[in-house]
């Protein structure tokens, strides 16, 4: 089931490099307009926020999946399905809470610090990658589901790995509705 | 400066200079280009300011994409030509970052420092929708950007801008010294 669009351009593939230097440039200039880190990262939060909101459309329509069950099938589909879909990438999932809510992805291979190789001294605590934080935050809210976003480790600041916490925010209640 | 001996190296800086991996999805980068553009709009006045911007951005990104590529497509050789880099231009670097060539590449008929890299539909340009009546802003001024710092870098300085012509034109206009230069090297 593929609509043929009728354009010249049917392949909806770019050059990772374009996408890696672009989003490079994007916080370097960040970086110049901005002395804190902190307002930097939220900057990028706030961006990736808005990118987030409308990613998910995309996401829904090509991948067509189906409504999650749970929040682990959520945290899931986002390690397995949409980071494989935008990243090329496949983080590993874990759950780091009993009641369920707490999950992390860790990421052995980041394609947006492709060509970092360390943050400079004075910004050490510049949260480099935090649009991919807002993204996943946006995404989740324009399918009802609050969410907490953060950076717990970061390869770039020193850290083993990079790994992000998603921490779901309603109370999960059953959600397993007969159908 | 000390810790950069005793820290073990950067996996970034061993690897090898292979053929890029694997290609990311147009919807990433048309939402963050437009992220990008929504950021630079916030804090210019005009269109002129609002193309200077993006042009500044495409620098910073043509500046590191030629290293690397030249080191694939053209091992061991310089353009040394004003001919052979815009051949480069045109084919394998917007190969490579655009993913087709450029439509294009045409020298204008009175000047023999103006030269026109013309796209009909710039990737940039895939999701904007500004239409070219209601405005002069055209967001390809990121790719104009990208496209002379590639070209200075290279060593053939000039002055990229992007105009509504024939979709989208990319206007060359090389430093005097470049033409001399190339001039001399035709004349040996």
């Amino acid at each position: 089931m593929s609509r043929s669009p009728g354009r010249k351009q049917e392949n909806n593939k770019i050059s990772r490099e374009l996408f890696v230097l672009t989003y490079g440039a994007l916080v370097a200039q960040l970086c110049k307009d901005y002395e804190k880190d902190e307002d930097v990262n939220t900057c990028l939060d706030r961006m990736g926020y808005g990118i987030g909101i409308r990613l998910i459309d995309d996401f829904l329509a090509r991948s067509g999946v189906k409504k999650c069950r749970s929040y682990s099938e959520t945290a899931d589909m986002i390690a397995q399905v949409a980071f494989k879909m935008y990243l090329g990438v496949t983080p590993s999932v874990s759950c780091t809470s009993a009641a369920g809510n707490e999950f992390s992805l860790i990421l052995d291979k980041n394609p947006l610090v492709d060509f970092v190789e360390e943050l400079p001294a004075e910004r050490a605590s510049l949260c480099y990658c935090n649009l991919l934080c807002g993204v996943i935050r946006g995404a989740l809210e324009m399918v009802h589901l609050a969410a907490e976003v953060t950076f717990l480790q970061d390869r770039l600041k020193g850290d083993a790995v990079t790994e992000i916490g998603i921490t779901f925010l309603r109370k999960p209640e059953d959600r397993k509705h007969k159908r | 400066m000390d810790s950069r001996f005793t820290r073990a190296k950067s996996p970034v800086l061993e690897r090898a200079l292979g053929r890029p991996r694997s290609e990311l999805s147009l919807a990433a980068f048309a939402l963050l280009f437009s992220e990008l553009v929504q950021y630079c709009q916030r804090r210019v006045a005009s269109v002129a300011e609002l193309q200077a911007r993006l042009a500044r951005l495409g620098h910073h990104v043509g500046l590191r994409a030629l290293d690397a590529l030249v080191a694939r497509e053209r091992p061991g050789r310089r353009e040394t030509k004003v001919l052979g880099v815009l051949l480069f231009v045109k084919g394998p670097l917007w190969r490579a970052l655009f993913g087709r060539e450029a439509d294009k590449l045409e020298q204008a008929n009175d000047d023999d420092r103006t030269f026109y890299v013309i796209e009909r539909e710039p990737l940039v340009n895939t999701f904007v929708s500004v239409p070219r009546e209601n405005s002069s802003l055209n967001c390809a001024a990121f790719a104009a950007g990208l496209l002379e710092a590639v070209l200075g870098a290279s060593g053939f300085p000039a002055r990229v801008s992007a105009h509504w012509h024939k979709g989208t034109t990319l206007m060359i206009k090389f430093d005097e010294a470049v033409i001399a230069r190339d001039k001399s090297l035709e004349g040996r």
